[in-house]
């Protein structure tokens, strides 16, 4: 049996809703129709009235999930696309993140992100929405890159009394399989050593696993052992186990899809270079898409996302220093 | 305290003549604290800023008496309603706390003055941007809906430049559809800071609006507290009793600035003269007199144990601590373990 990555969300949610009363789920076309990418399938017939279509309405689908928490609710949200919950920005920003602070009362709502690139998929559905939400006080950012962690994390989300931004990527909802789901799994906080290496780290997420372990694997054959941490959550940012990596390593590569001024890359580098300067060999480096709209036609979209191609080439810029 | 003293009457009794007398003290008992507050600004000791309801505490206390804090209804009020935070049940101290900066405030002098609130007792804490805590009452009522409950209401609060925002169209929207016992209260008080109604809408009433989003609607006199407190026992009942969102519209006008750092040079005395220009503390306290409800010896009584009680809540306020920047813990998640506080320098 193998289970797609979109597969492990449906089942995350499917866990969840049976598990808690109080889980309900809320998003456009989310009810019979199963989703825009059917990460719904099922639920609203096996869970009457908890599986609900929403206007598109992107502030008031998370100011009334904000509500509906304080009455004890955890709400689910799907934005059909990343892309569209900046029509939300003000109500996770500013209501959702502050509101723990503010008033010490918890707001345990789940955001769901169909995030990052795919062939065709252009400026507007496209994109990769953490760093902008992880500049937000009062938000926890999960970006998982497997099927499992999209399973566990997820399920992990949904009992986190804090708000959640979780960033699942469309590229890998049907491309990446597992044979089965997790019982146990890392928690939410801790990054993962992808791959053991010795001579590299790169630091990466979500869909850029994959192009890096491509790249490490390709540059086996070179001879350089390449050691990648997949960070499965950019807020908090597991900053004890990159450090780790790069004291074995002495070389630094960070790789996100996500636009390239600020955002993870940049967060990353900086506390290594702060916190473990006398650890590097090389100056670290950072691969984004570019600082364009992300194009329409697959052979531009290719070339404006990093790929495996572009990782290796960084990656031997970086070994011959 | 005389304040818990108008509570009892709310209660006790239903007749219109003692709902009026509650409505008309909270209304009193709100200008004189927002007077207060005032002139402790302009003396500097208010930290932020001092925006006052003068001029709608008949229309913001209609609402919240109307609300039922037993049957678990929601209130979301907004910059100018003072009135009907007291009315809801807000402590007149904690309201003292938030403008002076008492760390015992509700907020903790985390965040300030209009934005207080307190989610357990179903008053919102509305953030600044104008529109956005609508959905939240929304979601209240939809979680108590899911919750089994029934009876409640949420009453939601808001001014003619907020009905121009896409969280307001979203919000009203979704209360329609998911036919919620909402009743949402405009005071269209003829200006948005400088801005008057013509460069802000272009329909006739905002009334207008509420067939197109499936609301019932009411446009009513804003400055006659009797005209407020009937419409709002209406849309409220009719929202509890499962007739959908409701929508009134209040018209008067704004009597002072838009904040007390503005002088509102903007709005002539003409304005005052015409239509839903009047100030309904003074209307109503004429009606008092002229109806026989009340007298000039009772009102006075009244006025000098407000005064009291204003005294008394701002200058305990002052005695209390500020926040300490040292006791702090900076995190702004409740999951400590995920925190990453001041990880970063
Ligand atoms: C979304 C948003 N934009 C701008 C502001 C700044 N602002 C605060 S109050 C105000 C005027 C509000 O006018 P109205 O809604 O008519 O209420 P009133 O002040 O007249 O009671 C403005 C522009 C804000 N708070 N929120």
């Amino acid at each position: 049996m193998s289970i797609t990555y979109l597969e492990a969300i449906q089942a995350a949610q499917d866990k969840a809703l049976e598990d808690n009363e109080s889980v309900y789920i809320y998003g456009q076309d989310v009810g019979s129709f199963g989703g825009a990418f059917k990460a719904t399938k099922n639920l609203a017939k096996k869970y009457p009235g908890r599986v609900i279509d929403a206007p598109i309405s992107e502030d008031a689908m998370v100011g009334s999930a904000i509500g509906a928490s304080a009455e004890g609710m955890r709400p689910v949200l799907e934005m059909q696309f990343a892309d569209f919950s900046t029509v939300a920005i003000n109500q996770i920003g500013n209501q959702a993140a502050t509101q723990f602070w503010r008033t010490g009362v918890p707001c345990p709502i789940t955001v769901r992100l169909p995030s990052g690139g795919t062939e065709g998929g252009g400026p507007f559905h496209s994109q990769s929405m953490e760093a902008i939400y992880a500049q937000y006080p009062g938000l926890i950012i999960l970006t998982p890159g497997t099927v499992e962690d999209a399973y566990s994390m997820l399920l992990e989300a949904i009992e986190i009394d804090d708000p959640v931004i979780f960033c699942e990527h469309k590229y890998l909802y049907y491309h990446l399989k597992a044979d089965r789901l997790p019982h146990k799994n890392l928690p939410v906080g801790k990054a993962r050593i992808a791959r053991a290496g010795k001579h590299a780290t790169v630091v990466t997420y979500s869909a850029m696993l994959h192009e890096a372990l491509l790249a490490a694997d390709g540059l086996k054959e070179e001879g350089w052992d390449i050691e990648i941490v997949d960070l499965r959550s950019i807020k908090p940012i597991d900053t004890d186990t990159i450090l780790a990596s790069v004291a074995r390593t002495g070389r630094l590569l960070c790789v996100s899809e996500a636009f390239p001024w600020g955002g993870v890359n940049a967060e990353v580098i900086s506390r290594v270079t702060s916190e473990g300067f006398h650890l590097l060999d090389a100056p670290p480096q950072r691969l984004n898409a570019k600082d364009t709209p992300i194009p329409f036609h697959p052979d531009l979209w290719k070339t404006h996302r990093p790929t495996s191609q572009a990782i290796a080439s960084s990656l031997r810029n970086l070994l011959r220093y | 305290m005389a304040e818990a003293e108008i509570k009892v009457a709310k209660k006790e009794s239903s007749d219109p003549a003692s709902q009026y007398r509650a409505a008309f003290r909270y209304m009193l008992l709100a200008r004189t604290f927002e007077e207060r507050t005032a002139s402790l600004y302009r003396a500097g000791k208010i930290v932020g800023g001092v925006f006052m309801g003068k001029g709608q505490e008949a229309f913001s206390v209609g609402l919240a008496l109307a609300l039922d804090k037993e049957r678990e209804d929601i209130y979301g009020p907004l910059i100018r309603d003072q009135a009907g935070r007291l009315a809801f049940g807000e402590q007149l101290i904690d309201a003292a706390r938030t403008y002076l900066g008492s760390v015992k405030g509700p907020m903790r002098a985390r965040d300030g003055n209009v934005h207080r609130g307190n989610i357990h007792d179903g008053m919102i804490p509305m953030i600044s941007h104008l529109g956005s805590h609508i959905s939240v009452v929304s979601g209240r009522l939809i979680g108590k809906r899911f919750n089994n409950k029934s009876n409640f209401v949420g009453g939601v609060c808001i001014g003619d430049g907020g009905t121009s925002t896409g969280a307001f169209h979203e919000a009203l929207n979704q209360a329609a559809v998911e036919k919620l016992p909402l009743v949402v209260a405009v005071a269209d008080n003829q200006f948005a800071y400088s801005t008057s109604t013509e460069r802000q809408f272009a329909c006739k009433d905002l009334v207008d609006r509420a067939i197109g989003y499936g609301f019932e609607g009411y446009s009513i006199d804003g400055t006659n507290l009797d005209v407020c407190l009937e419409t709002f026992d209406k849309a409220v009942n009719r929202a509890r009793e499962g007739h959908g969102p409701q929508l009134v519209i209040g018209h008067l006008l704004r009597l002072c600035g838009h904040g007390e750092h503005d002088d509102a040079s903007y709005i002539s005395d003409e304005r005052k003269k015409q239509a839903f220009g009047g100030d309904c503390l003074q209307i109503a306290q004429q009606h008092l007199l002229d109806s026989g409800i009340s007298n000039k010896i009772e009102i006075s009584q009244w006025t000098s144990d407000i005064v009291k009680q204003v005294e008394d809540a701002t200058s305990a306020a002052q005695r209390e601590p500020g926040p300490d920047p040292f006791q702090e813990t900076w995190q702004a998640l409740s999951t400590s373990h995920l925190s990453e506080g001041n990880a970063t320098t």
